[in-house]
């Protein structure tokens, strides 16, 4: 099953534990944990459901391709990581 | 008796009492993220308005005076259709329908409260804030696709006046896009402040209404039409609820600035914090200066006592200077992270701080 893990930083704000989900894509793993959670949902995608602008989301090591639909494939044992982006300096 | 001071900063809220006649910092809460607005809504609690960066704007209540802050919702954008043309004019880049910044907060005597966002939209809550509604006329006029970013990317809404005399009457002001009025409780909108002139433009746009950048609108509380506007390039007053306005140029040293405060009984008292015009932005001379008028802007008094006179290159931003409900206490902020109060209408200021964050805005509760 895929797993997300959420940056410590965002943790300052909002309750937001590790999870395995069962999905296929990131916008399906991602809408299956803000059902459990749905503080998290904008913290990390903006009123059009995109991911912010300055949100960095790794799946399995590279960077989301796609961060309009989040349609972007996952396996099996996928891990994906919502990071910051670095900004700022 | 005023009960408290609000200061909204880049790393902050700051709450501050008067103590034993001496005002002094209270409590500092929400440390680490910038609060861009708070507001005291008519039941005792607080709300903060939060700029998280990147995770996006927050609002949080408090109803304990602090002590613990709960999650609020935060007015959201409609999808946008897909399709949809909606480009800033100036920068030619697309407006995104998505929260950026709480520019403003307001409670309304029935109890409704109002937000005004960058970029543009006008939101209104019923319930105390639990749910949040677009004012969909308004965003969706056609002439509001024409509004602009100045100093922001997106322009947005700073002033949101409920007329204290009939709620369904609401003005606005927009940077940039002027001054717009709903006699119909946000059914329908109409751009006003005929008279405004934008020293930006060319001469055959200079008194376009809908480019006028009104960097702050204030309404006197118990005289409802006189509004007073700290404009881009001058200050301006409206003795006719903002149907028409006209340019004061009287003040000196400066017009420039961002922040005015009316005398909540007396309309034709009201105060500036000027600036150097427009691009440079800091105290001219270098010497920090209240402007006041007490006869509706045909003189201006310079008030500087307290004040640094040597080195001061603070600005204060538009909803940096508020005035309590009964008129006599003044107090301003900077984005060097200074904070001043006046208890004698400007005549004398003392410091209050010269070490906390830029500040976005200052305001009494009672």
């Amino acid at each position: 099953m895929p797993s997300v893990y959420f940056t410590p930083n965002l943790a300052r704000h909002v309750e937001c534990p590790p999870a395995k989900l069962p999905a296929t894509t990131v916008a399906e793993l991602l809408e299956s944990y803000f059902r459990t959670r749905p503080s998290v949902r904008g913290f990390v995608l903006d009123d059009q459901g995109e991911v912010r602008k300055h949100v960095k989301v790794l799946v399995d090591g590279r960077n989301l391709r796609d961060r309009q639909r989040l349609s972007d494939r996952l396996d099996a044992d996928s891990e994906v990581y919502v990071f910051q982006a670095l900004s700022g300096g | 008796m005023t009960a408290k001071l609000l200061v909204g900063t880049r790393k902050g809220l700051f709450i501050l009492e008067p103590q034993a006649k001496q005002w002094r910092i209270d409590a500092a809460m929400l440390l680490g993220d910038p609060v861009t607005m708070v507001l005291a809504d008519r039941e005792g609690g607080l709300h903060a308005a939060q700029d998280l960066g990147h995770f996006g704007v927050k609002i949080k209540r408090t109803r304990d005076g602090g002590t613990t802050w709960e999650d609020r919702p935060v007015p959201k954008y409609p999808p946008k259709p897909e399709g949809e043309e909606d480009v800033d004019p100036t920068r030619r880049t697309p407006v995104p329908w998505d929260l950026k910044q709480v520019w403003a907060l307001e409670s309304a005597p029935n109890g409704d409260l109002w937000c005004g966002t960058i970029p543009g939209g006008l939101f209104r809550s019923r319930d105390g804030g639990e749910s949040w509604q677009l004012v969909e006329n308004l965003w969706r006029h056609p002439d509001r696709k024409a509004w602009f970013g100045g100093g922001a990317d997106f322009p947005g809404i700073h002033s949101v006046l409920i007329d204290p005399r009939n709620p369904a009457v609401i003005r606005i002001g927009v940077s940039c896009g002027g001054l717009w009025i709903s006699n119909d409780d946000g059914e329908s909108w109409e751009c006003h402040g005929e008279g405004m002139r934008a020293a930006y433009m060319p001469p055959d746009q200079a008194y376009n209404r809908k480019v006028q950048d009104p960097h702050r609108i204030v309404q006197c509380p118990t005289a409802p039409d006189r509004l007073w506007i700290q404009h881009h390039n001058g200050i301006f007053r409206s003795t006719d609820g903002g149907k028409t306005c006209t340019e004061v140029e009287t003040a000196t040293p400066s017009s420039f600035g961002f922040a005015c405060a009316v005398h909540p009984q007396d309309p034709e008292t009201v105060w500036f914090v000027p600036g150097v015009k427009d691009a440079a932005r800091y105290a001219v001379d270098g010497a920090l200066v209240v402007t006041r008028t007490r006869d509706g802007g045909a003189t201006f008094d310079e008030l500087r006592n307290g004040l640094p006179q040597q080195h001061a290159y603070d600005i204060v931003y538009r909803h940096g200077l508020d005035i309590d409900a009964r008129g006599d206490t003044l107090a301003f902020g900077s984005t060097t992270g200074n904070l001043w109060l006046s208890a004698d209408q400007g005549e004398s200021w003392q410091q209050l701080s010269s070490s906390l964050p830029p500040i976005y805005c200052v305001r009494f509760i009672a």
